[in-house]
């Protein structure tokens, strides 16, 4: 489904700054797979997703969709394959246009533009029934502005939106970690019932160890730029967060550093 | 002074034309664009040469929209293909179509007066209908002194204004539309879910300068010239239009807004003629009153909401002192 060849990436290449943000990448997603990408800050986990979303362009190596190369495919376009949910709340709807507008937006996401209006009866029944998974209510709060909403409640929307056209790939880029512990557990909780139910192929990254352990049928660590763990099926069922620290010593010779992602 | 209100109406409506424009980029797009002042001459100017070349008036009219289109679209592409600040690419832009306005009328001032244009044509079959008359036998009979020469500029554009109104708002709510206002407001996000928002914005920029090319033209058929200076501080003119409107109607829907911002262009007017009225400000400073109105505007609405919430707050706390006491 998703595949990801020798892919490496270096920022400000020939300056002091330069800093070699990922090595040699290779990941080859089966369809369904719902993979979890732990690993510090500056390990390469955000790059890697944003090379495959096409707001950052590899210098060499390619980006397969579903047998198609789409390396060098502007982000616009390529975003009719991927559905994404931000880290910022704010970041995934308009908050000025309504709940409805804003879906009508994610629902044009596979199909072409046109001159009739966005909203209609029929989508209009369609959203509601969709808001319904959500459990939150909002399917009565159509004509609401989204700006009004709280953050939980826009990045349910935004999970919503990027996962209703069922698009080939989802990415989620630490979807849960700017909202408050309650907040972020819905949204874990709605995240695994969505990818469940819709099967869609997942990469989620994520800085808390015990989401990366519970969620998914595979399981990838990054550091400095590559992959340096990769624990799938059975292995990943008995896996524990002192399993995981233990194995990132064995291999790097160090102690895992960044707290955030012991204690996430 | 009904005439002289009069007339003002009838320039604002046609002026309201130029502050959807100014709208679209403003506010939908959130792009502060000052080709505006440049456009809005390119589309006097476009139809003034092509009405002296004997052009049928409804033509030159929308050739000057076309023409308005185009300019807006270029500055779009500075912008998005150009990667130049929004600003700036206004400014650019604004500043080269002083020369290519210059170009396309040959001299500074391309007078109208003995040229049919739209107006004439109106009034033309006007006349024949005798609502002229009919509404001023109602005007003298309420005691209006003096009486307006012909209703028919006000009422047809009136429509022409709401027609184009309903066409936005229409436009505004179809998927490119939805699309267009994301790009406003959101363009990360629109642009994963897989909308290109280079395009939107050059055509959306299209879309603002060709209504305000649209107005230029028909004004300056209105005035019977048009004139290379005639647009500047046009800008100013759409903001405080939009503002105004704004700040009076407010902003809960883009049906709302739209009528908010015609209703705002017709207030600046009637504010202007009024001003004028006055003995101590003449013509030289329209430009003046035009930014103290947009000041205005803008701060008014904040101090009364300000106020207010201070009050609410003292009438809280008051009560709940007096509260305290009496348990005491």
């Amino acid at each position: 489904m998703l595949e990801v060849n020798d892919i490496s990436l270096t920022f400000n290449e020939g300056t002091p700054d330069e800093k070699q943000a990922l090595q040699d990448i290779n990941l080859k997603l089966s369809k369904g797979d719902f993979v979890t990408v732990i690993g510090s800050n500056g390990a390469g986990k955000s790059t890697l997703m944003n090379i495959i979303s096409g707001a950052l362009l590899p210098d060499v190596g390619d980006v397969q969709i579903n047998q198609k190369k789409v390396t060098m495919m502007p982000e616009y376009k390529r975003s009719q394959y991927i559905g994404r949910v931000f880290q910022d709340p704010m970041a995934g709807t308009s908050p000025t246009m309504t709940i409805e507008e804003n879906l009508a937006l994610a629902y044009s996401r596979d199909k072409k533009r046109s001159l009739r209006p966005g909203v209609n009866k029929k989508r209009r029944d369609f959203f509601k029934s969709a808001l319904n998974s959500l459990h939150l209510g909002l399917e009565d709060r159509l004509s609401a502005k989204v700006g009004l909403l709280s953050g939980g409640e826009r990045q349910a929307l935004s999970l919503l939106m990027a996962t209703f056209t069922n698009p080939d790939i989802l990415l989620l880029d630490e979807h849960t970690a700017a909202l408050d512990p309650s907040r972020a557990e819905l949204i874990t909780n709605l995240t695994r019932e969505i990818v469940e139910e819709t099967q869609l192929t997942t990469l989620m990254i994520t800085h808390n160890m015990q989401q990366a352990l519970d969620l998914g049928n595979r399981l990838i660590m990054m550091d400095k730029g590559q992959i340096i763990l990769d624990i799938a099926g059975e292995e990943k069922l008995t896996l524990t967060i002192e399993k995981l620290l233990h194995e990132f010593q064995r291999i790097r010779g160090e102690q895992l550093g960044d707290d955030r992602a012991i204690l996430g | 002074m009904f005439i002289s209100i009069f007339g003002a109406i009838e320039a604002g409506v046609i002026y309201a034309i130029m502050a959807l424009g100014v709208y679209l980029s403003f506010r939908v797009l959130d792009f502060p664009d000052l080709t505006v002042d440049g456009s809005f001459v390119t589309g006097a100017a476009v139809a003034a040469i092509a009405i002296t070349h004997d052009v049928s008036t409804v033509l030159a009219t929308m050739l000057a929209l076309i023409t308005g289109f185009i300019a807006g679209s270029v500055t779009g592409l500075l912008n998005t293909k150009g990667k130049i600040n929004p600003l700036l690419s206004g400014i650019l832009m604004m500043t080269a179509l002083y020369s290519i306005n210059l170009r396309i009328m040959g001299q500074s001032n391309i007078p109208l007066l003995n040229q049919s244009t739209v107006f004439t044509r109106l009034s033309d079959i006007w006349s024949g209908l005798g609502i002229d008359t009919t509404l001023n036998q109602g005007l003298s009979a309420i005691g209006a002194s003096s009486l307006p020469r012909t209703w028919s500029i006000l009422i047809v554009m009136l429509v022409v204004t709401l027609v184009i109104k309903f066409i936005t708002d229409y436009y505004l709510k179809t998927e490119v539309g939805l699309a267009l206002r994301a790009a406003g407001d959101n363009e990360k996000m629109i642009r994963s879910f897989s909308a290109n928002t280079d395009h939107l914005k050059i055509m959306g920029l299209g879309l603002s300068n060709g209504l305000v090319a649209l107005s230029g033209a028909l004004y300056a058929q209105y005035v019977g010239f048009a004139d290379l200076n005639m647009g500047v501080g046009m800008i100013v003119v759409g903001l405080a239009s939009v503002i105004i409107g704004e700040s009076i109607i407010g902003t809960k829907s883009i049906m709302r807004t739209t009528f908010a911002v015609i209703l705002g262009a017709i207030l600046y007017r009637i504010v202007i003629a009024l001003a004028l009225r006055s003995t101590f400000l003449d013509a030289n400073d329209t430009k003046l009153i035009t930014s103290v109105l947009v000041i205005l505007a803008l701060v008014i609405p904040k101090l009364i909401s300000t106020h207010k919430e201070s009050k609410r707050k003292r009438r809280k706390r008051i009560a709940l002192q007096q509260r305290a006491k009496g348990e005491v």
